[in-house]
């Protein structure tokens, strides 16, 4: 039974990977007609899965008629995209000039201490990504971090337990916080 | 609205919107860039909305959203026109009293800003000390223009610098002018714009040629380029537009990073009402002539502001570098001739047309034209986007529009140019701002990022910073780059931590100068500008590091550690802040703090009211 199982288990993950496989495909042919280039093509799977899968790049491979090479040079030159699947929540925390100066790397560090991660992990659970981003361009009030798009300003490190705290009693709180300052 | 087939039908619409305008009509501003929507912006604009709709005033008081004024310390701000009252940092249950006051045409005394210095309100914005040394030709629109109206751009003069050239019926005739205006490109290295696109018209037209909008901002510090793409988008479409005419080129790209989701969304709306309206695409507005722009997402790579490697990220490849010649003007994107500039540089251009190229040279100083949009952030007290008239000095920028120290502590330098730039020491700071002074004085103008830093500042810790955001970035192609850019990095991490003696400054000095003399692209030439100008300039402190293990700044971990003095009040709020439980105290009694537990986190210093933790 148990073998049973984990033999199920197998094969649904070879139907999701022709699954992600043929989606890729589809999407690598409809940009391409468009005439954007791959970094576009991945940035749309990027935005699907969360990271780019494996059978991803091996479809936008066959696609586009670039080798698989290329590809994941292209995947792994650029910082926005991610080979490993990422949590649900991703705290990017910006360490900019101007953060850096009023004290971002304490900032990351109390997200590291809180998360039990280093910068650019997952925590086990799958709940949080940590990354950190170079600039973000709201330097008049940093240390800024971004989570789950939602911006706050001025993160110290009481902050930065407070936003873990919030999201862990309420994952939808910073989408919630967003939606309410836009008045949708 | 309704595409438009001729100049003159492109007129009569300007004037329509024009004339419908009520240049009296009392208007509430809410600047909501990214930073403003950080600070709440949106916030105010609902509430302003609810309380005009609640007291019927809808009609007698009009409401803009718009992007970035640029005293971003202050937001969320809001703007009364045609006064030009300013109110900052709004809190939203105040906003019923402001757009009452403004339905009665009163004031609400006690939001106005108050100067710190004197203690009195000001009323005015141009009146403020942070706009009153400015020279607001670009910002001063984001103020007028509601980024996501195009009608909005036209009855505030918007495309009629791209009509004044279609009249014209010469491209020579926008080359001269930006030539004769001295515009010299804005992201950084400061060629002359007129040159390049005379080159660009130069180049045989037969296959087509690009211009490029280069908006990847990615030294870290600045954000005048996500500001005025965010805030007025239009114009950028609009010097494209002119820049093609006056090049002959067919085919347009703005290069934008992905880390400007707002500056994404404001510039594709834009390009489809450009399109709509016939001022993109086939025919623009009946001349006969077409061209249209695509915009093309960075995925995070900072080198890909360097030209050649931005170009091979529009091909969608790896952003590497390459040899240079063939210059882009001659071989470009697809092997085509392409001219790239700034964000900035593209924002100067209608300016220049509608204005004329020697009257936009009377701004600033001979060599070095216009004004320039600097981020002036860090250690400063009005912090924010200003812009001034190139020749400034650095004192009057600092002390003047950013009211000195934002602290208790005086201001050490001031960081220009992002990682390709250097830090430039107060005793330095009546050097005018140009191109040519600043590098002289060992930095770059940059694209205008201005970090002030004061005596908490560490200077080996920001040349250490620098270098390890070179080291992630440099794209590796070449040796003296990859490993350069790393090892200065490892000996500046060992100075951080007081390890080696003075030989291991000039250690860093010679490889600094081999990375700068063997690299081939931007990044590697300029990368050891952070070392070498704190080398230069404070060599003191890197000694102090090494010789006597000691950081002034109080920043390096390893070199200091924490303590409570007799100013402490026993209020415990350190406590509860010290992440490691570190400290120690009952209450109304001074705290200490157990050495062996510090992290040396800093978490303590920054919740102290009293001044009672000491870092020695």
């Amino acid at each position: 039974m148990a073998q049973g199982t984990a033999l199920h288990s197998l094969g649904s993950k070879a139907q999701d990977d022709d699954a992600v496989f043929a989606e890729a495909q589809g999407t690598a042919e409809r940009l391409s007609a468009n005439g954007d280039g791959l970094i576009s093509i991945l940035e749309e799977i990027q935005e699907q899965y969360g990271y780019l899968p494996e059978r991803a790049l091996r479809a936008v491979a066959e696609t586009t008629g670039r080798s698989l090479v290329d590809v994941y040079g292209v995947a792994t030159f650029y910082r926005a995209f991610s080979l490993r699947p990422r949590g649900k929540h991703l705290v990017s925390v910006c360490l900019g000039t101007a953060c850096h100066v009023r004290g971002a790397p304490v900032t990351l560090g109390e997200f590291e201490r809180q998360l039990g991660v280093k910068a650019g992990e997952t925590t086990e659970d799958g709940e949080f990504t940590l990354e950190t981003v170079n600039c973000l361009g709201a330097c008049a009030l940093g240390p800024i971090v971004v989570v789950d798009g939602r911006y706050f300003s001025n993160v110290r490190t009481a902050k930065a337990r407070e936003i873990i705290r919030r999201v862990r009693a309420n994952p939808e709180w910073a989408h919630e916080l967003d939606a309410a300052a836009s008045g949708s | 609205m309704d595409r438009v087939d001729s100049l003159d039908k492109f007129s009569a619409l300007q004037s329509r919107l024009v004339a419908a305008l009520d240049p009296g009509s009392p208007t509430i501003v809410v600047p909501a860039g990214t930073c403003g929507q950080v600070s709440g912006a949106n916030e105010l604009v609902r509430r302003a909305r609810q309380v005009l709709l609640e007291r019927n005033l809808a009609e007698r008081v009009r409401l803009r959203v718009t992007g970035c004024h640029g005293f971003c310390e202050m937001e969320p701000s809001v703007l009364i026109e045609p006064e030009g009252t300013f109110y900052p940092k709004v809190n939203p249950a105040d906003m019923a009293r402001i757009v009452e006051a403004v339905a009665d045409g009163a004031v609400v005394e006690d939001l106005l800003f108050l100067e710190p210095a004197t203690g009195a309100r000001v009323r005015k914005q141009a009146d403020l000390p942070f706009f009153r040394k400015q020279v607001r030709t670009i910002l001063s629109r984001n103020e007028k223009v509601d980024p996501t109206r195009l009608d909005s751009y036209i009855e505030n003069g918007g495309y009629s610098a791209l009509a004044r050239a279609l009249r014209q019926g010469d491209p020579r005739w926008v080359v001269d002018e930006v030539r004769a205006s001295g515009l010299r490109g804005r992201g950084g290295a400061g060629f002359p714009t007129g040159l390049k696109w005379q080159r660009l018209a130069e180049q045989p037209n037969g296959r087509g040629k690009f211009i490029v909008c280069n908006a990847d901002e990615g030294d870290p510090g600045a954000y005048m380029d996500r500001s005025v793409l965010e805030g007025n988008p239009h114009s950028i479409i609009e010097g494209m537009v002119i820049g093609a005419y006056g090049t002959g080129a067919t085919e347009g790209i703005v290069y934008v990073r992905n880390e400007y989701p707002l500056a994404v969304k404001h510039l594709a709306a834009a390009l489809q009402q450009a399109r709509e309206l016939g001022i993109l695409g086939r025919d623009i507005l009946g001349t006969g002539f077409s061209f249209d722009i695509r915009m093309v997402k960075g995925a995070g790579a900072f080198v890909c502001g360097e030209e050649t490697a931005l170009l091979r990220s529009i091909e969608g490849l790896m952003g590497e570098p390459r040899q240079r010649p063939p210059f882009p003007v001659q071989k470009g994107i697809a092997g085509k001739p392409t001219a790239i500039n700034n964000v900035e540089t593209w924002a100067n251009v209608p300016i220049i047309i509608q204005e004329g190229g020697d009257k936009f040279a009377k701004i600033g100083t001979p060599n070095n034209t216009g004004t320039k949009i600097f981020s002036l952030v860090g250690k400063v007290r009005n912090t924010g986007l200003i812009e001034v008239p190139m020749g400034i000095t650095i004192r009057e920028i600092i002390s003047d529009i950013g009211g000195g120290p934002s602290g208790k502590v005086p201001v050490k330098a001031v960081q220009t140019g992002g990682p390709s730039g250097g830090c430039i020491p107060v005793e330095r700071f009546d050097l005018p701002i140009d191109y040519d002074s600043l590098t002289k004085a060992g930095s770059i103008m940059g694209s205008g990022g201005m970090i002030v830093m004061d005596e908490n500042t560490c200077m080996v810790d920001v040349a250490k910073y620098f270098t390890n955001f070179l080291k992630d970035e440099s794209c590796g192609k070449c040796f003296t780059c990859r490993k350069g850019t790393q090892r200065m990095h490892e000996i500046l991490d060992g100075v951080s931590k007081g390890e080696g003696g003075p030989e291991q400054l000039d250690l860093l000095e010679e490889l600094a100068l081999v990375v700068k003399d063997t690299t081939m692209c931007g990044l590697g030439q300029t990368a050891p500008n952070p070392v070498l100008s704190t080398l230069r300039y404070f060599r003191q402190e890197y000694l102090e590091h090494i010789e006597g293990r000691r950081c002034r700044a109080g920043v390096c971990k390893e070199l200091i550690t924490y303590s409570i003095n007799e100013q402490c009040t026993g209020c415990r709020a350190c406590v509860k802040a010290c992440p490691q439980g570190a400290i120690t105290g009952t209450r109304k009694e001074r705290h200490t703090i157990a050495a062996a537990q510090c992290i040396k986190c800093g978490a303590c210093r920054s919740v102290c009211q009293f001044d009672a933790v000491d870092v020695t």
